[in-house]
Parts: structure tokens; C-alpha cells; sequence
């Protein structure tokens, strides 16, 4: 029993992984009033380009770094259009979920012949599990022992980065200049700009930071929870961790306990596929995969406390009107 | 610049097809980049969508599914509400056609089945848009955001029903039973076999979606709930002190707009799959959001954007027989910078253009 709980444990904190970095990246975005329905979008074009430059240049780092670069540079697509042409955010978010599905497809078609999958990654293009030292020794001692070699020891180091993401992200936001006036630039982006501060670079710079983040995202996809790069293979993982961003009300210590019971629902329904549950009879595990969603939508309809997103979010900010 | 600054064809002539042209040079480039010809494949693209009966059938029978999920789109853009979830109401759309046809395929005609697939594709579409709408407006849960988390729950939903309610006894396959004669939509091949549609499933609810679309533009501009929903879109505050209640309001507009994204199912499982089945909404709903935004989100405009929807549809696949490697994900790609250029970047060229016209409107007002 207690074996089988570290086993769901272990998975929830690989599957939580990408949902928490992308909802670290949404948290960034959204708090300085620029809603983001394309991470899904950023985290495909990042997991297409870590894996294609992880299989050309057998190196994991490489490929990191070129999903960052699709990441962001999909990134500043939508803030060329949210925020330098004021246009609307819904619809550019749109519209990169449209262009990352079709051109990782369609690139990966293109270049590997695989139907639009990149080729099985070589040694080296791969983020190994780190295993934490005396984790085969310590693994005999009851209790102690399974939860420091299984659960914390032998992730690999995206896992650990996310984790340490949100410490560094909380830091970031609430005890820097910088997360100050990003705070208040999704709050009030008139007020930051009467102080003489920049809305535009701003709103910019959290393009960018939640473009860097939705590429370790898709890089943690494709080069270290998977081994290349498959068609769709974020498959709705950045509309949850949008629900998750919601569901945390933009906080960054939340968004992780969000995360990880997503990635908890996750975990059951994959173990409970055709179980039975004394009492409730089989339950479907359609019902575990809706339940973040219908979680989400229960909280936002303010009947489990209430969901405030940043007062400016979604608006453009217009210099002259106010 | 605002809009009202610029002549009438400039903003609704010119301006979108600038939009229009400037997606269309970078598809160009995204097929330079893999090595073929864009003009070739412009000629492939123009030719298998309507350069033959079948092709132009297929190229209706895509733009049938459009113009529901558009005019959808519209309907709401127009009360200043986001539907984005027509995927999911379309879905749930299939679920009441799927209903009205397997009751009642084996008793009566296709004519007698049709008043009740509409009527219930359009009811379970605009259900699964209440709760969005009705949280929007009572409880102030963004629609944006709970739309698309229903899309997600319509999703497993629908795979739970077909896969464990619905699903035909003894078949491995995730889909209720092929409905009979009186379940099906006559293909308008059969109707008039002159136009040599060949065996494009384009069938009688083309006429269904030319027909919403004269009721939507009645509505929007011919009633009194169609003026309250524009004046809520316009203005949501004066609209309330002008005595236009905002709940009825918003409730109405989503409900009308999920029903005519549900009504997309008549076309694809009562017209062509005859079966209810796993995924066959695949993006119509989201190509909805193209549809209306390049429509300006009046129905004449829905029904050219979504006929050349339809066009880059049958022409893309098409395209991918012809030139393997461009493959339908192209279509995406193009969909993607339509909705770029004609929704998130609408106004990028009009600072530039709007320079355009200023000389001469300075001059008019020296002559006056």
C-alpha cells in the first residue's frame, strides 16, 4: 500500500512538472495584464524545437536552448500583437496554438519523414535521471527510505528547476522592484505609467519570461519525460495549466499545490484504468481527466473561494485614453 | 486611428484583404521554406477546390460546417461575449442529432427526422453554452476562460458516452450504430445530379446554414433583442442604464450562439458520417473565431470567409496528394495567420493607411 502511494507520488511529480512550468509561465504573463491562451502553442513549438536540435546535435543542453528560443520568439509574436498593436489577446493566443500545431507537423514532415515525429534521440540529446547519492542504499530503511529514493532521488533536472522555479518566481514577484511594478502594471497600467515606467517593455519583458519558461515546458516533453518530439504531443497540457494558473488564483506557492493535485488526478486515472473502487463501483477515467476543468469552472463560479484575476488583464493598455 | 475615421470600403474592403494578403505571403514563405512552389501550389489549391464538380462540392460541404460555427462566433461577438467554446458545443450538438436521428430513422422520412435533429442539435448546443454564459453573467467567471474549459469536459464526455452508453453492442469502434434512410440528409448530388458533386458529401443543410444566416441577420439588426445585444456590445454600461438587462442579455446571445455551433453537427453526422462518432468537430469550432473575425461578424461576410475556409480545406488536401510535402497541416498553419493577421493584427496596417487618406480628408475640409 504504502509502496503503490510512493509509485502514484513519483508520477504525480513527473506528470506535474510541465503543467507547473507552464503555469509558472501563464503567472508571469497574466499578472502584468497580458492574458495567455498560447502556452499550449509555446510549450508544442518548444518540445518540436528541443527535440529536433537535441536528435542534430546530441546534446540535451542544445536543445533546451533552441526550445526556449521558439518559445520566446512565439512569445513576442503575441506581444507584437497585444501589446505593441493593442490587438486582442484572445485571438493572437489563438492563433499560436493554430501556428505551433500546424508547423510542428508540418516542419517535422518536412525535415524527418517520420509523420511529422523527430527520429528517437541519440545518447547525449536526452536529460538523464540525477540519482541522489546513497539512493540505492538508502532504499532497505522503511518509510524514509522508498520517499528519498524514489520520490526525491532519480528525477532529471527539470524537475528539480520547475520545483525551484517557484521559490525563485515568488522571489521574483514579491520582493523585487522589478515584480512590483509587473504586479501593478496588470493591476493598474496607468498608474505605473504616470510613475515614468514603461508599460510597454514591462509587459515585454513578462512576454519573454513566460516564453522562457514554456520552453523548458515542451523541452521537458520532448528531451527528458519523452525521447523526441510527437504530433501534438503537449495533447491540452497548456489549457490545464491555464486552469491550474486560475485555480491558484496567480500565486506562485499555490500554483505548485495546484499543479501537483493536477498531476495527483493524473496519476489516479492512469492506475484506476478499469479498477474498481469499493463502495462507488469503477470510475471512469474520462471523469479524473475532466475534473480540473470542471474543478476550474466550479472555483471561477466563486463556490470554493474566490478567483480575482489582475484587474488589467486582457485589456491593451491605451496611453492616450487615460 | 478610429475606425470611424476611414471610409466604409477601406474598413470593410480593403483592410481585411490586406489582412488577408499579408497571411497569405508568409503561407507563401512557410512553403518556400519547404522547398516548393508557392505560386504552383496556389494553382494546386485553387484548382482542386474549384476546378471541378466534386471538388467545389467538398469545398460547400467544409463551408457548410463554417458558416454554423461563425455565424456562432459572430452572434456573440456581437453582445462583446468570446465564445470560444463552439468545439464543445458542437460536439454536444452531435449528441442531440445523434438522439432525434436514432429514435426516429427507422419510422419516418429524412423530412420528418430533420425539424427534430435541428431542434436537437441546437437545444444541447445552447446547454452546454448556458453554464458559461449563465457563470459569466451572474457569478462573473470570465466566458472566455470557462468555455474552453468545457470544451475540455464536452471532450470526456463524449468519449465516456460513445465508448460506454452509446456505443454499438459488439463493435470495438467508439460510435453509435449507422443510422438508416430516415436519418440521412439527401446529398445534393442526388437532388441535382447536373453539378457532377460526384462524392462530395455536400447535402441539404447547406440550405440549413444560408438560411441561419438570413434569421442571424434578422436578429442582429431587424429585432429588439438583436438592438439590445448590440447595444451591450457597444456599450455594456450605458446599455444597462438604458434599462437592457445584462443577464437576460448575455444569457440570450450565448444561448443562440451554442445553438448555431451545435447545429454544425447536422452537417457532418445527420449529412455526411451518419453515425455519431469520436473528434469529428476537429477545429471547426475553433476555425469558427477565423470565419467571423474575417466576416466582420456579418453573416454575408461569414459566408465568404467560410467558403474560402472550405476552399483551402479541400484544396489543402488536395495540395498534400499533389505535393507530398505539404501536408493538411499546412491548412493549420495558413488558419493560424489568418487569425493572426485578420484578428490579433487587424490593426497593424491601418496607421499607415489611415496616413494614406489624411492629405485628401485635409484638403476636402480647406474646400468646405
Amino acid at each position: 500500500m504504502f509502496e503503490t502511494l510512493i509509485l502514484i507520488l513519483d508520477s504525480t511529480v513527473r506528470l506535474s512538472t510541465p503543467l507547473l512550468l507552464a503555469c509558472l509561465a501563464g503567472l508571469y504573463s497574466e499578472r502584468s495584464g497580458v492574458v495567455d491562451i498560447g502556452l499550449e502553442g509555446k510549450m508544442l513549438g518548444a518540445a518540436f524545437g528541443a527535440g529536433t536540435v537535441a536528435y542534430l546535435t546530441a546534446n540535451a543542453w542544445l536543445g533546451l536552448l533552441a526550445g526556449i528560443g521558439v518559445s520566446v520568439g512565439l512569445g513576442l509574436v503575441h506581444g507584437f500583437a497585444s501589446i505593441t498593436n493593442r490587438g486582442n489577446q484572445i485571438v493572437s493566443g489563438v492563433a499560436i496554438n493554430f501556428l505551433a500545431a500546424g508547423l510542428t507537423a508540418l516542419l517535422g514532415q518536412t525535415w524527418f519523414r517520420q509523420g511529422g515525429r523527430t527520429p528517437a534521440l541519440p545518447e547525449g540529446g536526452r536529460f538523464r535521471d540525477i540519482v541522489w547519492p546513497f539512493a540505492e542504499e538508502m532504499r532497505g530503511i522503511p518509510v524514509i527510505g522508498p520517499i528519498y529514493s524514489e520520490l526525491l532521488s532519480g528525477h532529471n533536472i527539470l524537475v528539480y528547476a520547475a520545483f525551484l522555479a517557484v521559490p525563485l518566481t515568488w522571489w521574483v514577484l514579491f520582493r523585487t522592484r522589478f515584480g512590483l511594478r509587473l504586479r501593478a502594471v496588470g493591476e493598474s497600467p496607468a498608474a505605473v505609467d504616470t510613475a515614468g515606467i514603461s508599460v510597454t517593455w514591462l509587459r515585454y519583458r513578462a512576454v519573454v519570461g513566460c516564453g522562457a519558461l514554456c520552453g523548458f515546458a515542451g523541452a521537458y516533453l520532448s528531451i527528458a519525460q519523452g525521447a523526441g518530439f510527437g504530433v501534438n504531443m503537449t495533447a491540452g497540457k497548456g489549457f490545464i495549466a491555464l486552469a491550474a494558473l486560475i485555480f491558484a488564483k496567480w500565486r506562485p506557492a499555490s500554483a505548485m499545490l495546484t499543479c501537483l493535485l493536477f498531476g495527483f488526478l493524473d496519476a489516479i486515472a492512469i492506475r484506476m484504468q478499469g479498477q474498481e473502487i469499493p463502495g462507488i463501483g469503477e470510475v471512469p477515467v474520462q471523469f479524473f481527466q475532466a475534473l480540473p476543468y470542471i474543478l476550474t469552472v466550479i472555483l471561477l463560479a466563486g463556490f470554493i473561494g474566490k478567483a480575482t484575476p489582475p484587474k488589467a488583464a486582457g485589456i491593451p493598455y491605451v496611453k492616450e485614453r487615460s | 486611428m478610429s475606425a470611424g475615421q476611414l471610409p466604409r470600403w477601406v474598413d470593410y474592403g480593403l483592410i481585411p484583404l490586406l489582412n488577408l494578403a499579408a497571411a497569405f505571403l508568409v503561407s507563401g514563405l512557410v512553403v518556400v521554406l519547404i522547398g516548393e512552389n508557392p505560386l504552383k501550389a496556389v494553382e494546386v489549391l485553387v484548382w482542386g477546390s474549384l476546378g471541378y464538380g466534386e471538388g467545389i462540392g467538398f469545398t460547400l460541404f467544409y463551408a457548410t460546417n463554417f458558416i454554423f460555427t461563425g455565424l456562432a462566433v459572430a452572434v456573440a461577438f456581437h453582445a462583446g461575449l468570446f465564445n470560444i467554446g463552439g468545439e464543445g458545443q458542437a460536439y454536444l450538438g452531435g449528441l442531440g442529432v445523434a438522439f432525434a436521428c436514432l429514435a426516429l430513422d427507422r419510422f419516418v422520412p429524412w423530412y420528418v427526422t430533420l425539424p427534430f435533429a435541428i431542434l436537437g442539435s441546437a437545444l444541447m448546443g445552447a446547454a452546454w453554452a448556458l453554464i458559461p454564459a449563465w457563470l459569466q453573467a451572474t457569478r462573473g467567471s470570465h466566458v472566455v476562460i470557462t468555455t474552453i474549459m468545457f470544451n475540455f469536459i464536452a471532450s470526456s464526455l463524449m468519449v465516456y458516452l460513445l465508448n460506454n452508453v452509446l456505443k454499438k453492442p459488439g463493435s470495438m469502434q467508439s460510435e453509435t450504430r449507422t443510422f438508416e434512410e430516415g436519418g440521412r440528409l439527401p446529398f445534393l448530388n442526388d437532388i441535382f445530379p447536373s453539378f457532377g458533386f460526384g462524392y462530395a458529401p455536400v447535402n441539404l443543410s447547406l440550405f440549413v446554414a444560408l438560411a441561419a444566416c438570413v434569421l442571424v441577420w434578422l436578429l442582429i439588426w431587424r429585432t429588439k433583442l438583436g438592438f439590445e445585444i448590440r447595444s451591450y456590445g457597444a456599450n455594456a454600461s450605458a446599455a444597462v442604464y438604458a434599462g437592457i438587462s445584462p443577464v437576460r442579455t448575455i444569457v440570450l446571445t450565448m444561448l443562440i450562439s451554442g445553438g448555431l455551433a451545435g447545429m454544425m453537427a447536422i452537417n457532418e453526422i445527420m449529412g455526411s458520417q451518419h453515425r455519431l462518432l469520436i473528434d469529428f468537430v476537429t477545429g471547426y469550432g475553433f476555425v469558427g473565431i477565423a470565419v467571423a473575425l474575417m466576416g466582420r461578424a456579418h453573416p454575408v461576410g461569414i459566408v465568404l470567409a467560410a467558403v474560402l475556409f472550405g476552399m483551402l480545406y479541400q484544396g489543402g488536401a488536395e495540395l498534400s496528394f499533389e505535393m507530398p510535402n505539404i501536408t493538411r497541416d499546412m491548412i493549420i498553419v495558413i488558419q493560424g495567420l489568418v487569425i493572426l493577421f485578420a484578428g490579433a493584427l487587424e490593426h497593424m496596417f491601418r496607421p499607415a493607411i489611415g496616413r494614406f487618406f489624411t492629405p485628401s480628408r485635409a484638403l476636402m475640409a480647406k474646400e468646405a
